[in-house]
Formats: C-alpha cells, structure tokens, sequence
C-alpha cells in the first residue's frame, strides 16, 4: 500500500529568476539567476547534487531539446539530468522527479529547475504550436489559441450555472484585480501595476468574452528547487524545515472532448485535488490551506478551479471571488505573489516559481506580502485546454505537521 | 430508361450587392454601373470549388444511398489541383466505397458540366454503371472593377444519373465542338482574359448556342416549341433574350440566367439553372439543356410522375434564401485574395501536409467518419481503438460511423481575434451530437453576436489550409450554427 509523500522529502533551497520581457538575457543566463539563488540558499556545494531534471515546454524557441542545456550551461557534475515537457505542469514535473528521486533513496540530493524563452518569437502570447501539434491534429484541430480555448470554459459555465455573461465578466475582472494588486508588491514580478476593474471590462477583446485583462502575461523566466531527504535537511542545519505534503497529476484521458462533460469544470483538478488533500491530510481545504498559487493562465481558468480545489462549492466561485474570499486579506490569499497574471507564463519555470513563493511565505521572508502563520500552502498548474489538460497539484507545509 | 435521378444545389451564403461594387469601384472603370442590377453569390473565404461541390453532391444524395454509386464526375475549371483527382476529394467526402468506383474530372472548359453528363448517360446506357453523380462547380476569382467582377457569381449543383426512379428521362442529346475563344484562363494564371465584349455576344454565345439547338432539333425531330422551358447560360441579359427570339422561343418558357439573384457560376451554370427550372417542373414537362464553351452540348430531358413524390435535396432556390449580405466589398477583396491585409505573424506557419497520415485517416478528414463502439454503442470522433466510455474500454470493437448529416448541438464556444483568421474573430467550439459523440470544430457561415451554447449545428466541408509554399489545399469539416433555437 502506498504510504504517500508527506514529509518524506525536504525542500533544501530554492531560486526564482527576475520574471519579464528579459531582452537581454538568454535562457541560459536566466537559468544561471534562479540556480546561483537555490544553491546559496540551500547551503550546498554543486557538486553534491546528484541529480536534476529541467522543465523546458517550447524547446523549438528556447533551450532546443534534452536536458543537455542545463546540464551545460550549469556545469553540472557529469550527473543524471532529465528533461521533462508535460504541458503548464512542466515545473512541477520537474520538480516531481527530483522529489520522487530522493523518496526512493536513490539520491540524497536532487535539482529541479525551470526555464523558458518566451520573449525570443517576435509576438504575443505563445508560440504557435504549428506542426508540432502532431501531424493528425494539424490537419482538423480548431484554429485555436490559449485565450480561445479557455474563454470557450467561460461560455460552458455561464450557460450550465444559468449565470448573465456579465456577472460571470465582473468576477473574472476581481480575479485580475486581485492578482495586480498583490504584483505590485512583488519585486520579482513583470507586471507590478494596479488595474481597476473599470479598466478590466473595458479592455480590448482577446477571445470573447476574455479582453485583454483577463489573460495572463508573456514573459522570460527561471525558478529552481533543490531538495533532499528531511533528515539530510537537519544534518546540514537547516531548521524550520519546509517539507512537500502532497504532489498530484491527473490528465485528460478524452472524456471531456469526446464523451461527456458539462464544460464548466476541469474533470483532472478536481480529482487531482481530492488526491493531493488525502495524501497531505487535509479534510477541509476551505478550512485548512492558507493559501495558494493557482494556474491563472487565464481569469476564468481561475475562477472555475476555485471550485475543483473543492474551496468553492459548485456554481458559487464568482460569488466567492466578489466577496474577497481570495484577496490576500480574504480567507483563502489566491495568487499572493501576483500569479501568472503579473509573472506571466514562462511554462517551465511556472510551477516552481509557484512553489517559491510558497516556501517564501512558510519561512516568513515574503516581505510586504507576508501571510500570518500559513500552514498549507498549495499550488496548481492545467496544462492544455479546459476540455484536455494536465493537472499538476503540489501541498508544501512545515516538516511534521 | 436512363435520366436524373435526383439534383441538388448549393449557392453560398454571401451575397453583394452590385452597387457595392459600383460605390467602390466605379471611379476607375464607370462601365460597370450597365450590369450592376441585383447581387451575386460569393463564396466564403473557405469554401472552394471542391467544398461546393460536396456542399451540391450532399444535396443531390439527400435521401439516395451514396454506397451505390459507381462514380463521380466533377466538372469545373477552377480546381484547386492540376494533378490530383479532384473528383476523387468528393468521392472521399461522400465516403463512397473505393473499390468498383470510376471518379473523373470535367475541366478546361465551362461545357464540361454538359459533357460530363453525357458520359455519365452514356455510361449508364451501355450498361457499364448504375449511378453515376456529375458535380458542377466554379470559384472564378475576376480582378477589381471589371465586367466579370459583375458577371460571375459562385455556385455548384449536381445531378445523380441512373435507370431507378428517374425524374427526368434522358431524350438525346447533341454537341458542336469548335475552338471558338471568347475568353481564356493560360495555365497558371489567376484570372480570365477576356476578347471585346461583341465577340463573345454576337459570334460566340449568339451564334453558337442557337446553331447547336438547331441541330439537335434538326437530329432529333423535335420542335423548339414541344420544351416547357429552354435553358441556357448566357451573362449578357440582351444575347440571353435574342437567342430566344433567333429560336423562336416563348419569353415565358426561357429560364432566367439568374444574372441579378446570384451572378453565372461558370461551370456549374447550366446545372444550377436546370435544378432551378426541375423544382418548378411538371410531369411531362420537356427540359432543354445547353451549356456553351468552346462550342455547345444540347441536352434533352422528359420529365416524369416520380417528380411529383420527389423530396429530399433543398435545391437551388432554399440556398437562394439562405443569404446574407455581405455589406463590405473590402471584406470580399479578402476573400478573395486581391488586397494584401496582414494576416500576422501567427498566421506565418505553413504546416506541410502529411500525406501518408491523411491517406491513413482519409476517411475521417474527408467524410468525418468516426467509430461506433460495437459493445457499448458510444459514437466517437475521432475515431479510437479503446472506447472512451469508462465503464466500456472495448479495444478494436469498432465499425464506421458517418457524423454528417447528425444533428449537433453548441456546448462551448468563442470568438478568437488572437487565432490567424480571413475573417476574424475565429469562432469555434466543442459540438455534442445527437445520439452520441462530441468533438471540437471550427464553425463558419456566422456571426459570433448570434451564436449561443445550446444553438444546433449544421456540418459543411470546407477548405481548411491553403499551402501556397507548396500549392496545397487541404479540407475538413466546419459547424455553422443554425441562428434559430439557441438558448
């Protein structure tokens, strides 16, 4: 019988690149800033890590492929490196195997890092997926983009909640006020700027009813995490010892697209959640996460999983949202270092970027946007589209709780 | 006794209006101000010759069991392939079986619709096939501010041939064939070139078209005055109504050329007017048929009781009222490629098409066939090898199951200004269907405004991806939202 992952791996140290329009910079140099970060705080010498895994999703404009690029550009000790892709999930997978590594006992130490070029293409938003979307799909997929693709959730939900387009725009624009307002107090993020939600709903439309607000930023960037066993974590001194509670994926498997599904919920988050809540301990999410770092790719993406993380109950998110529940003074603090709405989505990095901030606020160090006494701190990444995804969910706590 | 089985029609949606053109264009040439009575029919940016011309065929076989025809014939001259069967991307979108099946293209030549009915009768009274489908289909694109932006209007019709059932039996026919040039399209060229306007009326459509009715009369025995109605192309409105007067025919029995309600369709011209004069026609009723392009086929057709029990195909005139105007002239320049607007740097990726994995999934790209799970009866699209009904999972349990012609339903939708689109926003979404089976699917022919979760869908095959790095055309099939019944 499984006995899960809590509290068997400790995070050691971690790093997180400056995220923006980093025109000078190369992903080698922004892999160098969030490594140089993670090692000085982990307390290590290079040389003791034994193995990494780099989360890397669009190669073809970025590092190119296998996990060579960051074996190279860190000089790593001729060790294992891995590359990983999976999507939005590509952080967290990283840092899935490193974590997975040191449960094993295969290593003691382990590196996960991040990195992706986005601001290299010459336009906004992603890359377009072109042939790369596989031969079959490029001949009769929708001539669909990132914002096209989740905004079609946002219809899905109006229509099965019976909920005016409107009401559903205004609790889509909190989102984004919400997370701008916490940006503006992080140094590391691109976007550190305060919108109004008069400037929310009058912006241009991306892809109806998502304007340009509602959609997260484009950027440059890197984090990394190095981790080891909690025992190794004490013997090398640390105290206040960060340790991971639970970490889930859940992928589509073609339900959703074609089979059955209402189109205003993520089939993978939900199960995902359920899962990381059982292996954490969790029982009442709503009571007990202190806060989290959710994939706002998008501000419906947002909104709808507030209620696959089973914090909010079905039909009741822009209801929540509008009360302040997830506003960082609220109950729930969503999105504390500003989400992917202001670092925007280098899609490698992301996950561990999330992870940082939660690390950062479990040790007190978040500054200006300190939480008081947070216990669980989660973080969630949906990689794809509403309608098939991957899922990944990570719970970071206090060794032992 | 061989005849027409059935007919079917297919105008596109769009319709501009002439003065449009005339608002826009007259400055630079006034002449055009003499013909602009009425609109014409314009393709959507992603409709071709071919996807009209399945648009027809779907029409025609409305009812008719496809599996049995022995053939099609695609008669056009603006096939979007020089080499590669046409023909045979319409047999694909009409999954026809592959084996026993003789496809061929018409072309060259805005007769070969006639032609290519001949033979297919021809065939069929030397016993050599059952049922053959002839599809006639133009997408001429003409140059700003010229007579033939006037003239020609975009359409297709077909007629299914055979010996059961037929509603018009076949009462001969008769051709002149002579190297008369009223206008020519060189290989590789984009747009015709036309002589002056007197050749092409007094010597070419005013002299050809009667000589060759006159022969067939003189051939057959039969009067000018025995037919119910005489149709004929001809874009010039006056040549129209003298070659009458020349024969002797009564003005009320000349089928109108349909100038001022869809413009000429070229090709498919002939075809178009004839299922336009069958959905008004009697038993008993005589059609004559005369098309005109480096001569002229005479064709004559006794219409019989089956008419009267005849249903199936909507025909010409339901996709005459199927319209909408398309109140900007700049928009159809688009369309039509004749004005360079940016389409973005996302709209810079050509995919190479795969040949060998469309060969491979022809008939799910072509006739959107799925798989129907012979256990649980789950349809799936795409097709799959393990069911995706979770409490199914069968492997290999499969046979064909054809989604067009299903009724579907809007789940999810949106209108994307980001995706590279002709006509932006790109509006898409995921579509459930009756009786089972959901995927996701571009729609077109509407407007984002008036589409709703829950509205119902009609399927339409269209031209998906124009790789002009490598002069490819690829199809697939779209959902137009059916305004009326969403929620």
């Amino acid at each position: 019988m499984a006995s899960g992952i809590r509290d068997k791996v400790a995070i050691l140290g971690m790093g997180c690149s400056k995220f923006g329009e980093r025109w000078n910079d190369g992903p080698e140099a922004l892999m160098v800033e969030a490594f140089q970060e993670c090692i000085a705080d982990a307390g290590i010498d290079k040389k003791q890590i034994q193995a990494a895994w780099l989360a890397t999703c669009f190669d073809e404009v970025g590092v190119g492929k296998s996990a060579l690029p960051a074996s190279m550009t860190l000089r790593l000790s001729n060790i294992a490196v891995t590359r990983v892709e999976n999507f939005c999930a590509s952080g967290t997978e990283a840092f899935r195997g490193a974590v997975y590594a040191v449960a094993s006992g295969a290593y003691d130490i382990a590196l996960a890092i991040g990195v992706e070029k986005l601001k290299d293409i010459g336009y906004g938003g992603l890359p377009e997926f072109g042939s790369t979307m596989g031969l079959l799909n490029s001949l009769w997929f929708a001539n669909m983009t990132a914002p096209g693709g989740f905004a079609m959730l946002a219809s899905g939900y109006a229509a099965k909640y019976g909920l005016d387009m409107q009401l559903v725009k205004k609790a889509m624009a909190h989102v984004s006020v919400k997370s701008h307002a916490n940006g503006v107090l992080n140094p590391k993020a691109h976007l550190r700027k305060a919108v109004t939600e008069e400037q929310v709903l009058a912006a241009p439309m991306i892809a109806y009813p998502l304007g340009l607000f509602d959609c997260c930023g484009v950027s440059d960037g890197s984090a990394c995490a190095i981790v080891t066993t909690p025992e190794i974590a004490k013997s090398l001194g640390k105290k206040n010892i960060i340790s991971v509670k639970a970490l889930q994926l859940s992928l589509s498997n073609g339900t959703e697209i074609a089979y059955d599904w209402d189109g205003a919920h993520f089939v993978t988050t939900s199960k995902a959640s359920t899962e990381a809540y059982k292996e954490a301990g969790i029982k009442d999410p709503r009571k007990e996460i202190s806060m989290m770092e959710v994939h706002d790719c998008f501000s419906i993406t947002e909104l709808v999983t507030m209620e696959d993380l089973h914090i909010s109950e079905r039909g009741k998110a822009p209801e929540d949202i509008l009360n302040g529940f997830y506003d960082r003074d609220g109950k729930v603090p969503c999105q504390v270092d500003g989400g992917l709405k202001c670092f925007g989505h280098p899609i490698g990095a992301s996950g561990l970027r999330m992870l940082y901030e939660m690390y950062l606020q479990l040790q007190g160090k978040a500054g200006d946007r300190q939480i008081k006494n947070p216990r669980f701190g989660l973080t969630h990444n949906l990689g794809g589209f509403p309608m098939m995804n991957v899922c990944s969910i990570a719970i970071v706590g206090n060794y032992g709780d | 006794m061989a005849g027409i089985v059935s007919y079917g029609g297919y105008i596109p949606r769009y319709r501009l209006n002439r003065m449009l053109i005339v608002q826009n264009m007259a400055w630079y040439f006034p002449v055009i101000m003499a013909v602009a009575q009425g609109e014409k029919a314009v393709a959507n940016w992603d409709e071709d010759a071919v996807s009209m011309a399945v648009a027809a065929a779907y029409d025609c076989m409305s009812g008719k069991d496809r599996k049995k025809l022995d053939g099609v014939y695609l008669a056009s001259t603006t096939l979007p392939f020089d080499d590669r069967l046409n023909a045979g991307v319409i047999a694909a979108a009409l999954n026809i079986p592959e084996a026993g099946a003789m496809n061929a293209d018409f072309a060259s030549c805005l007769k070969s619709c006639t032609t290519a009915a001949v033979s297919a009768l021809d065939a069929i009274n030397a016993e050599k096939a059952n049922n053959v489908l002839v599809v006639a289909s133009d997408q001429r694109r003409t140059k700003m501010a010229t007579m033939l932006e006037m003239f020609y209007g975009d359409g297709a019709a077909a007629l299914l041939f055979g010996k059961d059932n037929v509603i018009a039996e076949f009462k001969g026919s008769y051709s002149v064939s002579c190297d008369f040039v009223d206008h020519y399209r060189g290989s590789g060229k984009e747009f015709d070139y036309t002589w002056e306007e007197r050749w092409m009326r007094d010597e070419g459509y005013g002299k050809i078209i009667p000589q060759a009715i006159a022969g067939f009369l003189k051939k057959t025995g039969m009067a000018i005055t025995d037919f119910a109605k005489v149709i004929y192309p001809c874009y010039f409105t006056g040549t129209h109504r003298d070659i009458a007067k020349k024969l002797g025919i009564d003005p009320s029995r000349v089928q109108d050329n349909m100038h001022a309600i869809c413009g000429d369709t070229g090709t498919a011209h002939p075809f178009v007017m004839l299922a336009a004069a069958l959905e008004d026609a009697k038993p008993g009723d005589k059609l004559l048929v005369a098309s005109f392009g480096q001569g002229c086929d005479v064709l004559a057709f006794e219409v019989t009781d089956k008419i009267k029990s005849f249903k199936g195909p909507k025909g010409i005139k339901a996709s005459l009222a199927n319209k909408v105007d398309l109140n900007n002239y700049q928009k159809f320049t688009k369309f039509r490629d004749l004005i360079v607007a940016d389409l973005g740097i996302r709209g810079e990726a050509t995919i190479n098409t795969s040949l060998t994995t469309l060969w491979r999934h022809r008939k799910m790209i072509f006739g959107l066939v799925g798989g129907k799970c012979k256990k649980c009866g789950t349809p799936h699209f795409p097709p799959s090898i393990i069911c995706v009904n979770p409490d199914c999972g069968a492997v290999n349990e499969f046979e064909d199951y054809e989604f067009v012609g299903k009724q579907g339903k809007i789940l999810m939708f949106t209108g994307d200004m980001l995706a590279a689109s002709v006509d932006p926003p790109a509006v898409y979404g995921l579509v459930g269907f009756d009786g089972g089976g959901r995927t996701l699917l571009d729609f077109t022919d509407c407007d984002l405004n008036q589409v709703k979760v829950g509205m119902q869908v009609k399927l339409s095959f269209r031209k998906r991806c124009t790789d002009k790095t490598r002069g490819f055309t690829g199809y697939f099939w779209k959902a137009i939202p059916q305004i009326e019944g969403g929620k």
